[in-house]
């Protein structure tokens, strides 16, 4: 596996550690009441989940195992798949501190962060589906087997 | 990859493009309200990132590299899955257009409640015709009698 298909996997283990550990926290907030501060990670839980843990996981095994692009850039150009990285994670982490802040005490400052991330998310995505959308194709010589 | 993976897994992409940006602008709702009608694409957004994009770009990579049927390379009747491929995204487009559509529209219309229907029922086909076509691929590794071997 390739370098940076193991930073995207390794982070994506990270983020469901976190996943769990927060989906953990509402539970036993469900059974035990622990107080109201809890319910509001619920978006955060799910984002944790499906950004951090499932896309990212899809992110870096597709940009090691879909068709390579050619013998000289079997991956296409490295700095789209860093860009990827770097926003999804970036955009996800200010998500995570920033949500509950705003959700508790509505700030600016809390807002803009949100703005901010939703921004390196959808950069980070838009940039993925632009590295991988080349590399999904026919094996090099299908054509000519055929 | 396989035409009908390639057509998956691009429409995939679409919808996450598609849901990213959707995503996008209802947190940035959350953080600077601009038009409270965007919170009406919350449920789009579920659809397209659940079933247009996640499981879509599952099924299409699953009908890329489960185990063939013979030697001869054939992933088995491929029918099913083009018409898989019609009713799921058909679904998508249904469910992901029902809320913002019943946030303009007079409320009790019946083409919305039908909207709903269609949609789960295009969702449930969908299920039903890639089961069908994976089923008999999911099998133990075996040695495969070679085209005209005996």
């Amino acid at each position: 596996m390739y370098l940076q298909s193991r930073y995207f996997i390794r982070t994506a283990l990270i983020w469901l550690l976190a996943a769990g550990m927060v989906g953990a926290a509402l539970l036993v907030n469900q059974g035990l009441a622990l107080g109201g501060w809890v319910g509001v990670l619920q978006p955060t839980f799910y984002h944790l989940l499906m950004v951090g843990w499932v896309t990212q996981l899809i992110c870096g095994v597709a940009l090691w195992m879909f068709p390579v692009l050619s013998r000289e850039q079997p991956r296409g150009p490295a700095w789209m798949g860093w860009a990827t990285y770097a926003g999804l994670n970036l955009g996800l982490l200010l998500r995570v501190l920033a949500e509950p802040l705003h959700t508790l005490a509505p700030a600016p400052w809390t807002g803009a962060l949100l703005v901010i991330s939703a921004a390196l998310q959808v950069g980070a995505i838009w940039i993925f589906v632009l590295a991988i959308w080349p590399r999904v194709k026919a094996p090099r010589g299908a054509a000519e087997r055929a | 990859m396989p035409a009908l993976s390639r057509l998956l897994v691009r429409t995939a992409l679409v919808w996450l493009a598609l849901g990213y940006a959707i995503g996008g602008l209802l947190l940035s709702q959350k953080g600077y309200p601009i038009a409270n009608w965007l919170w009406s694409l919350r449920y789009t957004h579920v659809h397209i990132l659940l079933v247009g994009w996640t499981v879509q770009l599952a099924t299409g990579v699953a009908f890329w590299i489960l185990p063939r049927l013979d030697a001869s390379g054939s992933r088995g009747d491929e029918r099913p899955v083009r018409w898989y491929y019609g009713a799921l995204n058909a679904g998508v487009a249904l469910a992901a257009l029902h809320d913002p559509l019943a946030a303009i529209a007079p409320a009790g219309q019946p083409w919305l409640r039908a909207m709903l229907v269609l949609a789960g029922l295009l969702y449930l086909a969908a299920a039903l015709l890639f089961v069908r076509h994976a089923w008999p691929r999911i099998v133990a590794f075996r040695a495969l009698p070679r085209p005209g071997g005996g």
